[in-house]
């Protein structure tokens, strides 16, 4: 026998440990490119909608009044129990804002007047490269496989420091207790406690439970949910034949919510 | 060692009794933020670190600092600093301590602390802060104990303690440049997106900590037997002096590219600290901080200011509140403003904030107190 019992142990050993120190050290130099893998037991069901790569189209044509937007952002807020808070600690996971707002560096002074005046949603952008993640020191905030950037809201510890590193705004914090800041709570979906932080999850929920988002299925075809890796689907077909912008496309987080102009 | 904190004159009992009032009136408002959330600080979406997150940045320098008396002692075998490195590293230990109780009291969830360890996250700069942190604290703790015990038996340090010294140098390096790596490594946030973060953090620390550790000798030298030699104050003046130099020549540098280039997102946050765009909460304090830089540096340039006791402690004091401001005040709240949006939203820290910030500062000059107490006792009884 060439390699006895102790040795081999010894060999696999000191390739655990290289393992180890190896994960460690590519997490450290290109922290996000390890994913956190997903449970593939718990909270499966037969109709899950599953993608390789979950992205959002944004029709900004189709989002013409005041009226089309509120009922994306209601349908989230109401679905997710996110609480009214009133002044600038407020919770909002779907929520407006002007063009030279939300595209900061695309504003000039020649924008048409129409896209000036128009809002935008904005929410979290679910990022291939999200500074969240990297930044989060208990993996409270984590990315699927399928590219959705997760919260888990039991294990943070409220350091917020993925709101200072996220550079698109798309992070609350529950400076207060929600539960008394909700008129209807849902009890379908957990209301959070007090000292973490929240956002946007792509429906996760629903897309366990085979819908889409719920802001795009209020939406009237002015938002687009699909899968970014499946050459077929409609999210590829669109990009393909329309103009779209991303937010701070400089900064590298390689934003997966799209505008359509 | 400790019983010797138990004896002193009214006037010590006095100090004592009015840093556990401070501590109790903080400990009272943290119940407060614990029950209501961080509700009750002047927070916000916006601004999301504030006034206990800049007292951490500060106080780490502070820490960091004792090694501008650590290595010239151990590493040139410079004797004048002899008497006084014990307190340097006492002074680091209650800094540290200061640090770690400035994260816990900024926790949403405290009681949820234990997950930094529980979960250990490399990709966090948060996670290496703690380890570092925490290391420069059992470092400084051992070594001020082991070398005060030797002084007492009157032998001279073991061997092991060398090491451990000579491993705290580049330690006390480390644990500003990951603090400020926690800044720099932000996309989107201009303002600390800057290589030369960490740089600017060591020399503002190397100023600021050496001349707050003059202070509080000085001080202590008025109520006890300590004699401070004075061909070490002259050399401290001196470090303080050239890191201070440098220290405004870094931030001379940021503007001069934020300006030079016009780049608009790196001119912003100065705009707002400085010109008041969008806001003019900051700008007294800022102009302060320019006025307080430029007389202190003066004083201390010119010899004959420099070794003046009266004109050098004016100027120290300068030194000490000027890098307050640049840390524990401008750069992190300036570093939110403007947001993503580009929208000014701005913070000020309220009462509760306030006087649990006091509360903190409280328990880290109690922890000082205790510590100088043993160390002026020890080297009493040695002398005699
Ligand atoms: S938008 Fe912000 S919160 Fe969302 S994934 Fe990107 S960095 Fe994270
Ligand atoms: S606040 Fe929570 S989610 Fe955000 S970085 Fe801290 S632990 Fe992670």
């Amino acid at each position: 026998m060439a390699i006895n019992r102790r040795t081999f142990l010894k060999a696999a050993g000191l390739t655990t440990l290289a393992g180890v120190a190896g994960h460690a050290a590519m997490e450290l130099l290109a922290p996000g490119a390890l994913e956190a893998a997903r449970p593939e037991s718990v909270g499966r069901f037969p109709e899950e909608l599953t993608a390789k790569r979950w992205a959002m189209l944004i029709d900004t044509k189709k989002f013409t009044t005041v009226q089309t937007y509120q009922r994306s952002i209601d349908a989230c807020h109401v679905l997710h129990n996110v609480p009214h808070i009133p002044g600038d600690q407020e919770i909002k996971w779907l929520w407006t804002d002007s063009f030279k707002h939300v595209f900061p560096d695309q504003q000039h002074e020649l924008v048409p007047d129409a896209i000036k005046n128009q809002p935008f949603l904005a929410l979290c952008n679910h990022c291939d490269n999200p500074p969240c993640v990297r930044v989060c020191p208990t993996k409270a905030t984590f990315k699927r496989d399928d590219g959705i950037v997760m919260m888990d809201m039991h294990r943070c510890i409220g350091c917020r420091y993925c709101m200072a590193g996220c550079p698109y705004g798309a992070r609350s914090f529950n400076f207060w207790d929600p539960r008394p800041f909700i008129a209807n709570i849902d009890p379908y979906y957990p209301t959070r406690m007090i000292g973490v932080v929240e956002k946007c999850t792509f429906c996760e929920d629903r897309l366990a439970r085979g819908q889409i988002p719920a802001c795009v299925e209020v939406s009237e075809g002015a938002m687009i949910f699909g899968d970014l890796d499946n050459q077929d689907s409609e999210v590829r077909r669109v990009l393909r034949e329309r103009y779209s912008l991303r937010r701070k496309p400089s900064l590298g987080t390689k934003p997966h919510v799209f505008y359509l102009i | 060692m400790l019983e010797k904190a138990l004896q002193g004159n009214k006037a010590y009992w006095g100090w004592i009794f009015t840093l556990l009032v401070a501590i109790g009136i903080g400990f009272g408002f943290y119940v407060v933020q614990l029950q209501q959330g961080l509700g009750v600080t002047g927070l916000n979406r916006d601004v999301s670190w504030g006034l206990y997150i800049g007292q951490l940045t500060y106080m780490v320098g502070i820490a960091a600092s004792a090694v501008m008396l650590v290595l010239p002692y151990y590493l040139h075998n410079y004797k004048a600093f002899g008497k006084l490195v014990i307190f340097g590293e006492f002074l680091a230990v209650s800094a540290v301590i200061v640090c770690l109780l400035f994260v816990v009291v900024d926790l949403g969830q405290p009681q949820r602390l234990m997950n930094v360890v529980l979960h250990p996250t490399p990709n966090s700069v948060l996670f290496w802060d703690m380890v570092v942190l925490n290391g420069y604290l059992f470092l400084n703790i051992i070594i001020g104990w082991a070398v005060l015990h030797a002084v007492k038996k009157g032998v001279r340090p073991a061997s092991w303690l060398k090491i451990l010294i000579y491993v705290s140098i580049p330690w006390a390096v480390s644990i500003h440049t990951v603090t400020a790596f926690l800044y720099a490594g932000l996309p989107g946030r201009y303002f600390w997106h800057d290589s030369l973060l960490a740089a600017s953090f060591l020399t503002g620390a190397f100023a600021a900590g050496p001349a707050l550790l003059l202070l509080i000798l000085m001080i202590v030298q008025k109520v006890s037997d300590l004699k401070i030699p004075k061909e070490a104050i002259q050399t401290l003046t001196k470090i303080i002096t050239y890191a201070w130099a440098i220290n405004l020549f870094m931030l001379l540098l940021k503007i001069f590219s934020a300006y030079y280039s016009q780049y608009p997102a790196k001119m912003a946050t100065f705009d707002y600290l400085f010109g008041g765009v969008g806001g003019e909460q900051m700008m007294p304090w800022m102009w302060n901080f320019v006025f307080l830089s430029v007389v202190s540096l003066v004083l201390l340039v010119i010899p004959s200011t420099r070794n003046n006791p009266i004109t050098m402690t004016i100027a120290l004091v300068m030194v000490v509140f000027a890098g307050w401001i640049d840390k524990g005040l401008s750069l992190v709240i300036g570093g939110f403003i403007p947001n993503p949006f580009k929208v000014h939203t701005e913070y000020w820290p309220t009462i509760p904030e306030f006087f649990i910030t006091v509360g903190v500062y409280a328990v880290g000059l109690l922890i000082l107190t205790i510590l100088y107490k043993v160390a002026l006792a020890v080297q009493r009884e040695n002398a005699s």
